[in-house]
Parts: C-alpha cells; structure tokens; sequence
C-alpha cells in the first residue's frame, strides 16, 4: 500500500480545538507542511494571536510565542530584529488583524519587516463570541450588529490586501480561500511562497484566507462553504495583490 | 572605563544600557525622554544591537516582548503617557516572565500634563500599573551618574528573577548634565549566556512556549503563586535604599530621585539652622526598603515625605513604618519642584506637631 498523505511533522499530534467546519485548522496543516517542505521548522517561531487560533502555540511543532490581541506583527518585528536566523510568522484573525492590530500590520508592512502574516478572514469575531469583524459584510448580521451591518452605523468592510498593496514595504499579498479543495491546494502554494519571500530576505508578505465560521456565521458547515464562495468572494476579490517580483498586480 | 564624562541623564541611561549588554531597543518620541531613542538609534547598531523608532508606544512595548523572549537584553523608555499605554505589555511580560527592561522619565500629570520633571507615576510603577497581579523591580536614580549605571543592575535583577525591571525617573534629571561615571566593564553581550527558555532557532532541542495564559482550573494561581516565591525573594534581598545623617535626625526626610536631590538641598539648609535632619533614600521603590526605614524610625521623632506628586510614596512609608511615628507629607504635584527653603518650613512644622495631631493622617 502506498501512503499518500500523512501529518505534517511540524504540526503536533494533538486534539485541536476547533469547531467542525472551521478553517483554521485546515490553515494549520497547510503552514505546517510549509515549514516541513521548505525545512524550516528548526529555526521558526510563530506569534500565536488572541482568538479561536489562541491555541495556535499547542499545535505547531516549533518555537511559539502568545501575542497580545493585535500585537502579532510588532512581537514577530522584535524577534526577527533580535534574531534575523529566524523564520517569523504571525498568525492572525481578522479582528486581530484588521481592527486592533491594524497599526502594527500597516507599520510592520511599511517596513518591510522581513515576516510572514496569515491572516485569517471569517468575516467575523470568532471567538468572542460572533461580533462584528472589520471584515463583516455589509447586511450581514452579528450579535453586535444584530440587524445587519449598517454602513451608516457600522461604515464599510475593510480589505486588507487592497489597503497594504499601497504600502512599498509589503512585498507579496494574496488573497486566497480555504472553502473547496482546488481553494486549499491554492492557498498552500500562496503560504509556501509567502515563507520563500522570507527565507529569500525579500520582505513583508501575508497571505489573507477567506476561512469559515460556521459557529458564529450560524450556518452550517457545508452551507458555510457555500457562503465563503457566493458571498465573501465577491466583497473580497482572490488574486495575487503584491508581487515585488512582478510589481504591483492592483487586484485580481 | 573609570573616566568622568560630562552627560545628560538620557544619554547616561542609554548608554549604561549599551555597556550592560543592551543589544535591541524599540521606542516612540515623548518629551523629555526623546534623548534616549535619539542616542540609541546610532549608538545601538554601533554595538551590534538593533533599533527600532516603533509606530506607538503599543508596538515598541510588544517588540520587546518578542525580542526579549529571544534572551536578548532589550530596553524600551517612555515617559507618563506612553507608559501608560505600555502598561498592556507590560503585563504580558510579567506574565511570560520575560526580563524586559524600561525606564519612565516622568512628567507632569494626569492626561498630557506638562514636561516637567514629576513623581505622579508612583503608585502606577510599584503597584504593577497594567492588568493582573504581577510586580515590577523599581530603581529610581538621582543622579546621571546613577542614571547611568543602574540600567546593569535592572538587567541583572530582572534576569535572576525574570521579571520587568525599570528605572522610574524624571524629566529633569533626564535633562540635567552632570559628571557620570559608569562602574564595571562593558558587558558583552555576545558572552552572555542565553537562557534555557529563550525562543529561537533550535536545532535539536525541544520546542519552547512563551506565553502567559493558563485556562486549566486553578493553573493560572500555581503559576501567579510561583511567581510570589521569586518577590518575597526580591523583597529579601534586592531593596537599596541611601542614608545621609540619620543617626542623630529628629525628622527625617524621605524621598526619591529629583525628591531627593531637593531634600539634600533642604537638609543642608536645616543643617546650617541647628536643625537635626536626616535623609532617608529609597533606591529600590520596589521593593521598598522596609526594614531599613524601621531602623531610622526608632530612632526618630518623625518623618516627613517629600514627594512630587500627590503623595503616593507615602503609603508605603507609612505602611512600613506601621504607623510607629507621626508621619508628614510635604507634596508638590504637577511638575513643580519644591525648594529647600520651603522643606525645611514643613520639617519646622513637623518639629512642632505633637504626635496624635498628625500620626497616620493626610
Ligand atoms: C485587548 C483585548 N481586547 C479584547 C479581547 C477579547 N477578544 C478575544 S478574541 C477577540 C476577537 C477575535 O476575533 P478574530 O481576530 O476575528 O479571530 P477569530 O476568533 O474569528 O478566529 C476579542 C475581541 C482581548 N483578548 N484583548
Ligand atoms: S468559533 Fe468559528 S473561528 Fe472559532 S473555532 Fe469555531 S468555527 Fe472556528
């Protein structure tokens, strides 16, 4: 018989957390066989957020440190500084990304710093407990928002990739998705290649994943795939958003 | 290097940082600290180390706690505001137990305040200042001589003990230029051991955690207890404090830094009056300097705390002292520093002051 697949060896046998239909750990898996294929797991050391992915630190099978909500690219800044041998990833949430940590993302970006972002876009406050992300769709409700985001309460989604390709320093920006297989298989080249930029001392590089919640989005799990495709797909445009060696692609 | 230079407070601290081993350093301008970052931004690379003029006090406080967890000497410096907004991570590294290094040049305060030299952020520094039970090792220098070699010693506790370790000092002793002297050989930083639990590459042994949560039931209070153990240590052996003519004072003078330096004024003055005055200094603010105090109270007919602020520090005089003598509080909040003549009018008064009067009361 021939194996075709196994655990990655950076990803530790352990029970994970997450809800059933959630796509963090499917991200987990894809991150852990990038430090295996690119045999880097020896000198990683990743941010674990403040979030659903707070246990991120139990799974991984390297160096792990626990951030402060939003903090993940300022912490991964002062490792890479204080020890460049290292391969730095910080792993976030939109919440964490995109609403508290928004300073330190743009910034880190701004510099260029030499790490490697997932971020992961559910489009909601996973969890807390399903309150309105910076990413919540316009209509859509939450338990914060319970009539439905309202741009003139709640003003309008952000988009992460669109808003850093500004920035010179942020080297390589993707877009990707996590709610079909062909969508996984891409989101696995996205994250190798946002590592590479790493290895290869090229700079800032994030991979945004549209992921599911299927708990706090109050759909059920295949439906909640069907959601990430019909509706988080169009607001968020998959593509390439930043390639420093092929400039600039501005969008799809 | 034993030759005298002539610097700034600032400049002293960051250089005596560098020479203890100092090699990253992430900050945000605030007035009257900015000399601190602005030396470090081309003294650090010069050592081999790295700066970072950060985005917000929030991010340089975080870059240290990844940098730090790495086993590098790391230092941020700030003053009121920004450590205020520092206090998140802060906390977090009390809680990793990382030995991060800090120091608060105070201004005046609440809000923005003024940048004048202030004692308001006291309570803030020595009763923990961010969320959750966690101390901080304290050391409040009064000269830049001091400002200058005291950055060793917070490594140094910092690291034994791993916990956040600071210097609380002040816009004007941060500004003032004096002769400094920086005792003991530069460290080399390249020669210090890395620590067992510090994160990084790591071919070979097991994977390390950094972090400062615990849901399993009752976890979190074995880890806060553990950390007890290591302060009542602290508390034994690390308290600094200086005496000046205490032996035959009938009023002793208690006071800090730029307190201090106005109390010295003052006890000449006295002095020179037929006064007995003595000076008592705490150098460690935490922990306080308890059972040196007691000493000098027996012997004492009261104390009276000279304090750039409301009067924080007095709570914890009189609590070590537990109410044995009268003790009075000569307080000049907002960034005003008192004059000597105007103390020794307050240590007139306390000399007249019978004890039941004023015993315990503000
Ligand atoms: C300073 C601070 N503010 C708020 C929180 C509470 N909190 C924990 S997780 C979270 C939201 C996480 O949402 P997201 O980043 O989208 O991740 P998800 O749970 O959806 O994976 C919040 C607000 C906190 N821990 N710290
Ligand atoms: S609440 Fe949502 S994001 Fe969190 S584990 Fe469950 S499905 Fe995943």
């Amino acid at each position: 018989m021939q194996q075709v697949t196994r655990r990655p060896k950076s990803l530790l046998d352990v029970k994970m957390h997450y809800c059933p239909g959630c796509g963090h750990g499917i991200v987990h898996r894809l991150v852990a066989e990038c430090l295996d294929e690119l045999g880097i797991a020896k000198r990683t050391v990743g941010v674990a957020p403040v979030g659903c992915s707070v246990f991120a630190d139990h799974y991984f099978d390297c160096d792990m440190i626990q951030g402060a909500h939003g903090r993940g690219p300022a912490i991964a800044t002062g490792i890479k500084r204080s020890k460049p041998e290292c391969i730095v990833f910080s792993y976030q949430g939109d919440g964490d990304l995109a609403s508290i940590g928004m300073a330190e993302t743009i910034h880190s970006a701004a510099r260029s710093e030499n790490i490697t972002i997932v971020f992961i876009n559910n489009a909601i406050y996973g969890m807390t407990g399903g309150q309105m992300a910076p990413t919540t769709l316009i209509g859509m409700p939450s338990t914060t928002s319970p009539k439905g985001r309202d741009v003139k309460v709640n003003g309008y989604p952000i988009k992460v990739c669109e808003l850093l390709s500004q920035l010179e320093g942020a080297r390589y920006l993707e877009r990707t998705s996590v709610h079909t297989a062909a969508h996984v298989i891409k989101t696995k080249k996205a994250l190798k290649k946002a590592f590479q930029y790493q290895v290869d001392g090229k700079g800032f590089a994030m991979v945004e994943v549209l992921s599911m919640c299927p708990t706090n989005l109050g759909i059920n799990a295949r439906d909640c795939a069907k959601f990430v495709g019909e509706k988080m797909m169009p607001v968020y445009p998959l593509g390439v958003f930043k390639d420093a060696e092929a400039p600039a692609a501005g969008g799809k | 290097m034993s030759d005298k230079l002539l610097m700034k407070g600032n400049d002293a601290l960051a250089e005596g940082a560098i020479r203890a081993g100092c090699r990253f350093f992430a900050g945000y301008p605030i007035t009257p600290q900015n000399e601190v970052p602005e030396y470090m931004s081309w003294r650090m690379p010069e050592a081999g180390g790295a700066f970072i003029q950060a985005e917000s006090e929030v991010a340089a406080i975080n870059m240290l706690f990844g940098a730090a967890a790495t086993g590098v000497r790391s230092m941020t410096s700030s003053s009121s505001p920004g450590i205020s907004l520092k206090q998140e991570g802060i906390s977090y590294c009390a809680g990793a137990d990382l030995p991060i290094f800090f120091a608060n040049v105070m201004r005046g305060g609440p809000g923005l305040g003024n940048i004048a030299g202030a004692q308001g952020d006291y309570h803030q520094s020595v009763r923990g200042g961010g969320h959750g039970d966690y101390r901080t090792f304290v050391m409040a220098p009064y000269t830049a001589s001091e400002m200058g070699n005291f950055p060793r010693k917070c490594f140094e506790v910092g690291e034994k003990y791993r916990i956040p370790s600071m210097i609380l000092t002040d816009g004007v002793l941060g500004q003032m230029m004096e002769p400094v002297e920086f005792q003991g050989e530069p460290v080399d930083a390249a020669k210090l051991p890395v620590p067992e639990w510090a994160i990084g590459a790591n071919p070979g042994r097991a994977r390390r955690m950094v972090g400062s949560y615990d849901l399993r039931d009752g976890e979190l209070e074995k880890m806060v207890l553990e950390r007890v153990k290591r302060y009542k240590q602290i508390e034994e052996k690390e308290s600094l404090c200086e005496l000046k003519m205490c032996e035959d004072a009938e009023v002793v003078l208690v006071a800090y830094g730029i307190g201090a330096r106005a109390s010295l004024a003052a006890l000449k003055l006295a002095r020179e009056q037929g006064l007995k005055v003595g000076l008592f200094r705490p150098i460690t603010l935490w922990p306080f300097p308890k059972k040196q105090l007691i000493e000098v109270a027996l012997r004492a007919k009261s104390l009276l705390v000279v304090e750039l602020s409301l009067g924080q520090m007095v709570d914890d005089v009189k609590l070590s002292i537990d109410c044995r003598i009268p003790v009075h509080l000569h307080s000049r909040p907002g960034g005003v520093i008192p004059t000597g003549e105007e103390i020794v009018e307050s240590v007139r008064k306390a000399l007249k002051a019978g004890p039941k009067e004023v015993a315990c009361s503000r």
